[in-house]
């Protein structure tokens, strides 16, 4: 047969599955072993402070839900009925927001608000709907236009008023994206880390935000591991919960045109329309502007200099703060070059050994899909545990938080280039065999060939993703080894307007550098399909 | 007075003229069919009668009341699109029974309506069905029993008979032709067929020469 041969998928294999299984399998089999103790059980489920972190976590999550949704539907509303100027750069802004690191948001809202709502729920809900704006808008913005105008209109022509053919007929229709929405916003707030440990106060604690104290501030390894574990059975029971909603309500609407959008007509409609469109732009770009403005903010006026000081440790000669801005940022950027050399060889090798493995490759890749669904703050509380142990004693060696970058990044980068593998026609090795090419030639010839436009975009991704990445690092980096993330989240947590003022000029720079790795590849990963590929929808 | 009144109505898409000066007038119980090829502004003036489109000029007058600025639902004007745009969240019943709904009326009353228009449009016994199951000729019969049951002051037909096959059409056209005069309607129908235009009509005009 024209297959590769089995000796050669199983080497391609080998790599990505020892990764997988030392960096994920053993950390976690680790925490789940140190959670099996019948008194960290005991002590954790009946402290009554764990139930209110669980109630908190719950509710500020729902909270947050809510209002995204809430504040949502307006602009996708507007998004999937209507042509506007912008309406590319809105959904582009939105969606900027929405790959911003979770760091970044928190500053930014800390930059807008008022001090009196600092460090209040209020901010951790509204750092939540900002950010995740870009989620509704976008999927129930998709459904929305495929229900057509004319269904809308024959409400009207029935005598519903807009309110009423809303309710009636547009929620009813749309209920399939908003379940989806609203699960992936409940998913982020509830496992919100990042966001928290910058806008919220100290007391204030998510599940994650409390394995990370009793991790690595209390010592508690065996609270922490509990703790990790409660959260995944809460998590999987909201996931259980929301695809049987979305199952109950998907109905087959047989919807396969989009409706065109049209201009809002008449006045009042193109008010109604320009204040939507208006007040989304605030609300998404007032964060980011306020964080610029008061990068240049001191108490005694304007000044570049955060920005000229990034470069100094010392805040007066010899007063030195513990946190070095500039070589955050060069840590940063090797970490990222690391990190998505290692994800995207490892994603490579896997994408390579599932296309041609068929069945087995199955294996692979759900394997590789699991430290997507488990938080970051998981996978480096599971890492911090395991390698403490000579001759796995490696928390000092440079390479782990690349590696923990790496492992949360690797499930984007199989996505990315397996799709396109998948979508060589494959009577195009079989071409090249008839023309006798051996079955390696011809992979080599005709598969290969594709591999680097989706391995670029993926490299993108995964630089971006490691650029942000706070939860896995918290755990893992070590004093010197700052990256931004953790450089911003401790100089605002400082006081001092110098440290605040250089917080945001860090933040500034890692949301830039972030918008622009994305938009990159964005751009790449819009020609991303081979060209004599077919088309498998 | 007339029903309707279609006052010098223009309407361009992107500069182009859809509509251009088009004015028309209509006795109460008058059934008028319009006329012309596809893509010639028919569906337009209907949408533009309906308030579904916004003219850039003219007014529309209905009952002697001038509309053209009052929002769709308030206008009491019943329509049958080309797709039917049936709901498909809910049942044939209540389908037929949405206008009625939106008008306030109780639901048993509304639904014992109902169930008569289905008699009507000869569907007895269809009210639990789900609208996707339905067959073309059925969908079309439920789109015109939901339209008449909230006894529209004009009821606007969009090609309500496109796309069936000729021995469906040909039943369809003369019973909407009886359903049309039993109700006494005043009915606006859009057609490029003028067979069927006078099967349904009292009168049929061309867009071109309003």
């Amino acid at each position: 047969m024209n297959r590769l041969p089995r000796s050669l998928v199983a080497a391609l294999a080998v790599v990505p599955a020892a990764a997988l299984t030392v960096f994920f399998v053993w950390p976690f089999a680790t925490i789940v072993s140190e959670a099996l103790t019948g008194a960290a059980i005991r002590e954790t489920l009946t402290r009554r402070g764990t139930w209110e972190i669980v109630w908190f976590t719950s509710w500020q999550a729902l909270l947050s839900t809510v209002v995204t949704i809430v504040v949502g539907l307006a602009p996708a509303a507007v998004v999937a009925r209507f042509d506007f100027p912008g309406r590319g750069a809105l959904v582009g802004l939105l969606t900027a927001v929405f790959v911003l690191p979770t760091v970044v948001m928190g500053a930014a809202i800390l930059a807008v608000l008022p001090d009196a709502l600092d460090r209040t729920v209020f901010a951790i809900v509204a750092a939540h709907v900002v950010f995740n704006l870009a989620v509704v808008v976008r999927l129930v913005g998709a459904l929305w236009e495929l229900l057509p105008a004319d269904m809308e209109a024959a409400a009207a022509t029935l005598g519903a008023s807009r309110w009423r053919v809303f309710t009636e007929v547009s929620l009813p229709l749309i209920r399939p994206a908003l379940t989806a929405a609203a699960t992936v916003v409940f998913l982020f707030s509830f496992t919100s880390f990042g966001v928290i440990r910058v806008v919220g106060a100290t007391g204030t604690r998510t599940i994650e935000v409390e394995i990370w104290r009793r991790a690595t501030q209390l010592g508690d390894l065996g609270g922490a591991a509990v703790l990790t574990m409660l959260q995944l059975a809460l998590l999987g029971l909201a996931v259980a919960w929301s695809t049987t909603l979305q199952r109950r309500h998907s109905r087959a609407l047989g919807l396969r045109l989009r409706s065109p959008r049209r201009s809002p007509s008449g006045r009042r409609e193109r008010r109604v329309v320009a204040a939507i469109i208006g007040g989304t732009f605030v609300v998404v770009s007032a964060p980011l502007a306020a964080l610029v403005i008061r990068s240049f903010s001191t108490p005694t006026g304007w000044s570049t200099s955060a920005w000229t000081d990034l470069g100094r440790s010392e805040i007066r000669p010899g007063l030195r703060v513990g946190v070095d801005p500039w070589n955050a940022i060069v840590n940063s950027l090797t970490t990222a070059i690391w990190a998505t050399a290692f994800a995207v060889s490892i994603g490579a090798l896997a994408s390579l050994a599932i296309a041609a493995a068929g069945q087995a490759g199955r294996f692979l890749d759900a394997g590789l899909m699991l430290p997507l669904g488990t938080s970051a703050v998981t996978i480096g509380f599971g890492m911090l545990i395991t390698f403490d142990v000579p001759p796995f004693d490696w928390r000092a060696s440079w390479w782990l938080v690349p590696v923990g970058h790496a492992l949360v990044a690797v499930p984007f980068v199989v996505r990315t280039t397996l799709g396109v593998l998948r979508s060589v026609d494959p009577d195009l090795t079989a071409a090249a065999a008839t023309l006798g090419a051996s079955p390696v030639r011809a992979w080599h010839e005709t598969v290969v060939p594709y591999l680097w436009r989706p391995l670029a975009a993926a490299a993108g991704l995964a630089a971006a993703i490691s650029l942000g990445e706070f939860g896995a690092t918290s755990f893992l980096s070590r004093s010197g080894g700052e990256t931004m993330p953790i450089a911003i989240e401790r100089l605002l947590g400082r006081t001092g307007s110098i440290l605040q003022a250089q917080g945001y000029a860090l933040a500034t720079v890692l949301a830039a550098v972030t918008v622009v790795v994305v938009a990159l590849t964005d751009r790449l990963q819009s020609g991303v399909r081979p060209s004599g590929s077919r088309d498998r929808t | 007075m007339s029903a309707l009144d279609v006052v010098d109505v223009d309407v361009a898409f992107d500069g182009v003229r859809v509509l251009d000066h088009v004015s028309l007038s209509m006795a109460s119980g008058d059934i008028t069919a319009l006329l012309g090829p596809s893509g010639s502004g028919k569906s337009t003036l209907l949408r533009v009668v309906a308030g579904i489109i916004r003219p850039d000029r003219g007014s529309i007058l209905i009952d002697g009341t001038d509309v053209t600025a009052m929002p769709t639902h308030q206008r009491r004007v019943g329509m049958v699109f080309q797709d039917n745009q049936l709901f498909p969240h809910r049942s044939v019943i209540e389908n037929v029974a949405f206008g009625l709904k939106m008008a306030g009326v109780g639901r048993t009353s509304r639904l014992e309506r109902s169930a008569v228009w289905l008699d009507h449009v000869g569907l007895h016994g269809f009210g639990a069905r789900t609208v996707t199951e339905l067959s073309g000729g059925e969908a079309k019969r439920v789109a015109l029993a939901r339209t008449l049951a909230v006894e529209p002051a004009v009821v606007l037909l969009d090609e309500p008979l496109t796309g069936l096959d000729r021995d469906l059409h040909d039943r369809l056209a003369a019973e909407l032709a009886s359903l049309l005069r039993a109700a006494g309607t005043t009915a606006l129908l859009v057609t490029h067929d003028a067979d069927e235009a006078a099967t349904v009509a009292d009168r049929s005009l061309r867009l071109a020469d309003l």
